[in-house]
């Protein structure tokens, strides 16, 4: 069913090494062996990395190696040339090289481990050895294998119901993958957990497979969005009732939110703005003066959807006041005065106490006790009970911001795609010859800045519940600075981008001591490092990745040709429309 | 030095042109002690092609900044179809004049089709509410946009290019694609700054062609150009700038055989006119190091 229509047919065998070759069966041994070896007991301490030493079935981290082997089992079998449509959009090779490297440093790891917290090699059974081994042989084996030929990925057409099956087991997999990482409490297995993800990620990026989800991705976006929306419904569903982790997944949400909102500013519109969580603070302390909490000073309390309206125009006529006298001169005065506007942001809110101004916001006190949300019946401080799973606090926080964030998303797609979002690409790509086609170039800045705000101000309404108190300390300029960096690390003008950006910057302080120790340091060398190779960010928005990549005309040709065949779809392009 | 006139009384107009849509009078532009443009009178009717000439630094892109809104002139008053306007491209684009620039100033990222709904852009309405809840009215408006650009780009003969980026066109269709651009706004008079620079005899005569047909549907155009036998076989009439005053202006044929024409060009620069040279030099980039630029030829390699 395949139609490959590869300009360079090549016939199977035409390949260097005739397969099955020794290559083949050594790195197919290997592969077994670190398979057999995650049945077979690591350690004898029970306590280590969540239980090594059970004999007959895999247990804690021996499921990574279970994992990591089938995975290069599947592309052996791709390697053997049974699946031919496969095999062409896949490198095998460059892939299993990376799965034996991952496979290798994760024993070379595990083995460190228990050497140092067992304590001492002694400790470690037979079966930590067999999956060294096994590694050994996979390096081994995948070392000198040839790359195999490649067609591109928008050039081969599978029937769409596989291509369906494939975003829905990839979302199944993040799903997955998600809950099992925030149930590791110890911090060692996450760790390593970590280092399995990368590595994998990187196996299956260099076999090529993140090039062929991309077109897929593209081909059916609909399909995505559903997946994605459903995983992230499901995934309280699979914490059963634990608050811990939720707790965490809601700041993550709460935070990555923001950063959307953020990235409509910044992304879109390509305005630096340094104090954006002025306008998320704008409406949490809306918020808690509206909640009838004992230390707010309004006795007024409004349903909530007309909290959350009020809070948004709050924060947005803040963002008019600020924008509409700076937003005519060039980009870095904006940052400069956005910077400084966060700072008098949380000045004001430290100084109206009463003594230096209206009582309003208890000073440095804040305002806390918020009561807990209640939308008709429904108290967001229960504990709720679906299809017998219970839900507690937390996921009813992470639901109300899940319908906000998916408004968030849709805004920006929608705008992104429009009449203003065209003429926001003309503004950043030429400011001049925009405004010399009849582009409103001060009118979309503002909206830009105003609308941001606007949606900060939303989620803040909802952040104050979640958090009880609304103090200074939460709304400083380091948090701009951590949205900011969301944004760069993800990618701007990209929401997947800055979903994948928000999660890493506020999921590894939390499961990582080390890393909230040292968080600064940490990101700031992350940013460093992406700055070098990946300026366009971990997930760019394709125009974000040709802007910093103005010399690259291979770049420019292939998303022209994605662009080209999307366009040529008609039902996607009605989609578009 | 002649007196500029409204309408020489050797070149009668032709009684095809109808009202006149662009009347500027007196335009003086100064930067600081440096006059770019002294007291320019031009006025331009409907269906007229109007060429602008005069050697490198003469104050012609600086002129078309003073129609375009992107300065304001010192001095003197720039009239469309009877009214001033605010010296705000947006306005000046809304009331009906748009432009090309003489370095092309595409949306390089943006595809094709893209760049010419860009154009679109002050002959729509749809807001943020209605770009966000996509309402049968918004369709209506951006199917409307879409169908426009399209028959634009077919116009201009870059229909097949639509889903390409910008920046991947070849030089000659990104010329045509900015003109393209600027015919999306809806314009009643366009300028065009050297719209056949760096293009081969053929492209330039495709160019001259398209000129043609802008002109039949109705506009006014007023083109920059130092490819002469370009201009004099395109123009109803020329106007000569040479160091920001007017030299002259009539139909092709006086101006081709004015003999200070001929020395602006190719006669001995005087000292001022070196300066002058040197200042155009070092605006625009790969000017030719002499002032004999009668060919657009030589500004080839530019980009």
């Amino acid at each position: 069913m395949t139609t490959s229509t590869s300009p360079t047919p090549h016939a199977k065998t035409a390949v260097g090494n005739p397969r099955p070759s020794p290559q083949w069966w050594l790195t197919l041994a290997g592969a077994v062996l670190l398979v057999a070896s995650a049945f077979l007991s690591w350690c004898y301490v029970p306590a280590l990395l969540g239980d090594l030493s059970i004999d007959a079935y895999p247990g804690g981290l021996q499921l990574l190696m279970v994992i990591v082997g089938v995975i290069a089992i599947f592309f052996l079998v791709l390697r053997s040339g049974r699946m031919p449509s496969m095999d062409t959009l896949l490198d095998s090779a460059r892939a299993l090289k990376a799965l034996s490297a991952t496979a290798a440093g994760f024993m070379v790891l595990v083995a460190l481990v228990i050497a140092l917290q067992a304590p001492g090699l002694a400790n470690a059974n037979p079966g930590l050895f067999v999956g060294i081994v096994g590694a050994a042989l996979m390096m081994a084996g995948s070392w000198q294998m040839a790359s195999d030929p490649l067609v591109d990925p928008i050039t081969v057409r599978l029937p769409s119901w596989v291509e369906i099956l494939v975003i829905v087991v990839m979302m199944a997999i993040v799903l997955f993958g998600a809950a099992y990482a925030l149930g590791q409490e110890d911090g060692t297995v996450f760790c390593l957990f970590l280092a399995f993800l990368g590595g994998v990620v990187a196996a299956l990026a260099r076999g090529g497979l993140f090039s062929w989800i991309s077109v897929i991705a593209a081909r059916h976006r609909q399909v995505l969005m559903m997946g994605a929306l459903a995983v992230a419904f499901l995934f309280p569903f699979t914490q059963n009732g634990s608050d811990a982790n939720m707790s965490i997944a809601t700041q993550v949400l709460i935070f990555a939110t923001t950063a959307l909102g953020l990235n409509i500013v910044v992304g879109l519109a390509g305005l630096l703005d340094l104090g954006y969580i002025a306008f998320l603070g704008a409406g949490a302390y809306v918020s808690a003066m509206m909640s009838h909490s004992a230390f707010a000073h309004i006795g007024w309390k409004p349903p909530f959807i007309v909290v959350v309206v009020i809070g948004a125009i709050v924060s947005s006529i803040l963002g008019l006041i600020i924008g509409s006298p700076t937003l005519r001169v060039s980009g870095d005065y904006l940052a400069i005065v956005t910077l400084a506007f966060g700072e008098i942001f949380r000045l004001t809110v430290n100084n109206l106490d009463g003594n230096n101004g209206p009582r309003l916001t208890n000073g440095p006190n804040g305002i806390p006790g918020i009561p807990d949300l209640e939308i008709g019946s429904f108290n967001f401080g229960d504990t709720h009970t679906v299809l017998g799973i219970p839900l507690g606090r937390f996921a009813n926080y992470y639901f109300l911001m899940l319908v906000v964030a998916a408004f968030i998303i849709m805004v920006f797609t929608r705008l992104n795609n429009s009449r203003i979002g065209r003429g926001w690409v003309a503004i950043r790509e030429d400011e001049k010859a925009a405004e010399a086609m009849g582009v409103n170039t001060f009118g979309l800045k503002l909206f830009a800045f105003a609308g941001g705000a606007f949606l900060a101000g939303m989620a803040g309404t909802i952040k104050a519940h979640q958090d009880v108190s609304v103090t200074p300390d939460q709304y400083i300029f380091l948090e701009s600075a951590f949205l900011l960096a969301a944004i760069v690390l993800g990618g701007m003008g990209s929401v997947a981008g800055v979903l994948v950006g928000a999660t890493v910057l506020k999921l590894l302080p939390e499961k990582l001591r080390f890393v909230a120790d040292y968080r600064l340091l940490i990101f700031g060398l992350l940013l460093v490092v992406m700055m070098r190779f990946r300026p366009e960010g971990l997930v760019p928005s394709q125009r974000r990745a040709l802007e910093f990549h103005a010399d690259d005309e291979e770049l420019a040709d292939r998303i022209e040709e994605v662009h080209l065949e999307i366009a040529a779809e008609p039902d996607s392009a009605e989609a578009k429309a | 030095m002649s007196t500029p006139t409204l309408q020489p009384p050797t070149a009668p107009t032709p009684p095809r042109f109808g009202a006149p849509v662009l009347e500027a009078s007196g335009v003086v532009m100064r930067f600081g002690g440096l006059t770019a443009v002294n007291d320019v009178n031009l006025t331009v009717r409907e269906g007229e092609i109007m060429g602008l000439i005069g050697p490198n630094g003469a104050g012609k892109t600086t002129f078309f900044n003073c129609l375009t809104g992107l300065y304001k002139p010192t001095e003197g008053e720039v009239k469309f179809q009877g009214t001033v306007l605010p010296p705000k491209p947006r306005s000046v684009v809304k009331a009906g004049m748009a432009r090309t620039f003489q370095n092309i100033r595409l949306f390089g990222n943006m595809t094709a089709l893209e760049n010419v709904m860009v154009g679109r852009y002050c002959r729509t309405n749809a807001l943020a509410l209605t770009s966000i809840i996509r309402g049968p009215k918004y369709r209506r408006e951006e199917a409307e946009s879409r169908r426009i650009a399209q028959e634009l780009l077919e116009f201009v003969g870059l229909g097949h290019t639509s889903e390409h980026l910008a920046r991947n066109l070849p030089y000659g269709d990104q010329r045509r694609l900015e003109i393209a651009r600027a015919l999306a706004t809806d314009p009643k008079l366009i300028l065009l700054d050297e719209p056949t620079a760096g293009m081969n005899p053929k492209e330039t005569e495709q160019a001259k062609d398209l000129i043609f047909r802008i002109r039949d549907k109705g506009l006014a155009v007023v083109v920059i150009e130092h490819d002469m036998r370009f201009i004099f076989s395109l123009c109803d009439r020329v106007h000569c700038l040479v160091r920001g005053e007017t030299l002259i202006e009539g139909s092709p044929q006086e101006v081709q055989s004015d003999h200070r024409v001929i020395e602006a060009y190719i006669g001995q620069p005087d000292e001022d006119e070196e300066e002058m040279v040197a200042e155009a030099h070092a605006h625009d980039e790969a000017a030719p190091s002499t002032p004999t630029a009668t060919d657009g030829r030589m500004k080839e390699d530019r980009a």
